[in-house]
């Protein structure tokens, strides 16, 4: 399949760096979108210090870590599996990104895991909302559900980034098969891959936040 | 289409620094370092972050117009963050002590909706 370059570019190269602008200016919005969340994660933190950190210390410390390097191990495969678009070899490709969309599914696992460990034990904030074993006696209860509703916010709306990510992995990967990528033209595959390396970082940030409090 | 293609080997050595200071960052959690705990933690969690934009999202080797579509973006993040915070951080605490402070006596009323703090 033959490159085509719209009208309105010089050459393949401009056409490239234009898409990869423009994904760039979504992912600034993107990153304004969590950074909110950021924000308000700041200043409830900054003045619930001590309730921040008790529910901290009831998340589960070692998932979060496995996740993490889970997010980073798939970062590792996207990359390559871009590489090998730009290399015309379309079964690596594939190989790659059956990877990473299995190690994103594997992230998701253990977060529905932590999910459902937490609405169980009533910490999901709202009218079941009840703290039984405390770290720290003099922390308001109140306090800590806030934390809880950041946690489920922004762990949320990263889990709902990464299901699209698996299913922008799975459509790249289907054009994949078909051959359709080369080092003449692999669009698709450098912007997904920009996608999921920046829910990524996303998780990156949540981590030390959500997890390692004090 | 000349696009530079990124050795593996370059990936590898990037991937394992990122498994290396998420090492670190659980290393420094265990580590009491009072109020430098959430710095260390940021700063780590930022070199990950340059890690991976820089050589993962190709950055690096990316033309000018898109590094600043790049920083463009963390530094409307840096705007928010900076003045919203600055706002919060220097409110001044809700006391009924009216002592030692700066002119004399305190006028924020905790009763007063505008003298609270959220």
């Amino acid at each position: 399949m033959s490159l085509h370059v719209a009208h309105h570019f010089d050459d393949a190269e401009q056409q490239f760096d234009a898409a990869k602008l423009g994904m760039w200016l979504f992912l600034a919005t993107e990153i304004l979108f969590f950074g909110g969340m950021f924000l308000g994660y700041a200043v409830y933190r900054y003045n619930y210090a001590a309730a921040f950190a008790e529910g901290s210390s009831h998340l589960h410390f070692w998932l979060g870590t496995i996740n993490t390097a889970v997010l980073l191990c798939s970062s590792l495969t996207i990359a390559l599996a871009v590489r090998s678009s730009q290399l015309n070899d379309a079964r690596g490709t594939v190989r790659l990104l059956v990877a990473t969309s299995v190690l994103g599914l594997v992230f998701l696992g253990i977060k529905g895991y932590e999910y459902y460990d937490k609405i169980t034990n009533h910490q999901f904030p709202g009218e079941a909302f009840v703290l039984t074993e405390l770290h720290n006696p003099e922390v308001n209860p109140n306090h800590v559900e806030l934390f809880y509703s950041i946690y489920f916010a922004m762990t949320g709306f990263h889990a709902l980034h990464m299901v699209i990510g698996v299913g922008l992995v799975g459509y790249v990967g289907w054009l994949a098969n078909q051959g359709r990528f080369s080092a003449e033209y692999y669009t698709p595959m450098e912007m997904t891959g920009l996608y999921w390396h920046f829910v990524d970082i996303v998780w990156v940030f949540l981590y030390p936040l959500l997890y390692l409090i004090g | 289409m000349a696009q530079h293609v990124i050795p593996v080997r370059t990936y590898l050595v990037v991937f394992i620094s990122l498994l290396v200071l998420l090492v670190m960052t659980v290393v420094a959690t265990r580590i009491e370092h009072g109020v430098l705990n959430i710095v260390v933690a940021l700063t780590i969690a930022g070199t990950k972050a340059a890690l991976i934009v820089l050589f993962f999202m190709h950055v690096k080797y990316n033309a000018f117009v898109i590094r600043l579509a790049v920083v463009a973006g963390f530094f409307w993040l840096a705007i928010l963050l900076t003045f919203t915070l600055g706002d919060y951080m220097t409110r001044g605490e809700i006391s009924d002590d009216t002592t030692n402070k700066v002119g004399g006596t305190s006028t924020a009323d905790p009763r007063k909706a505008e003298h609270r703090l959220l």
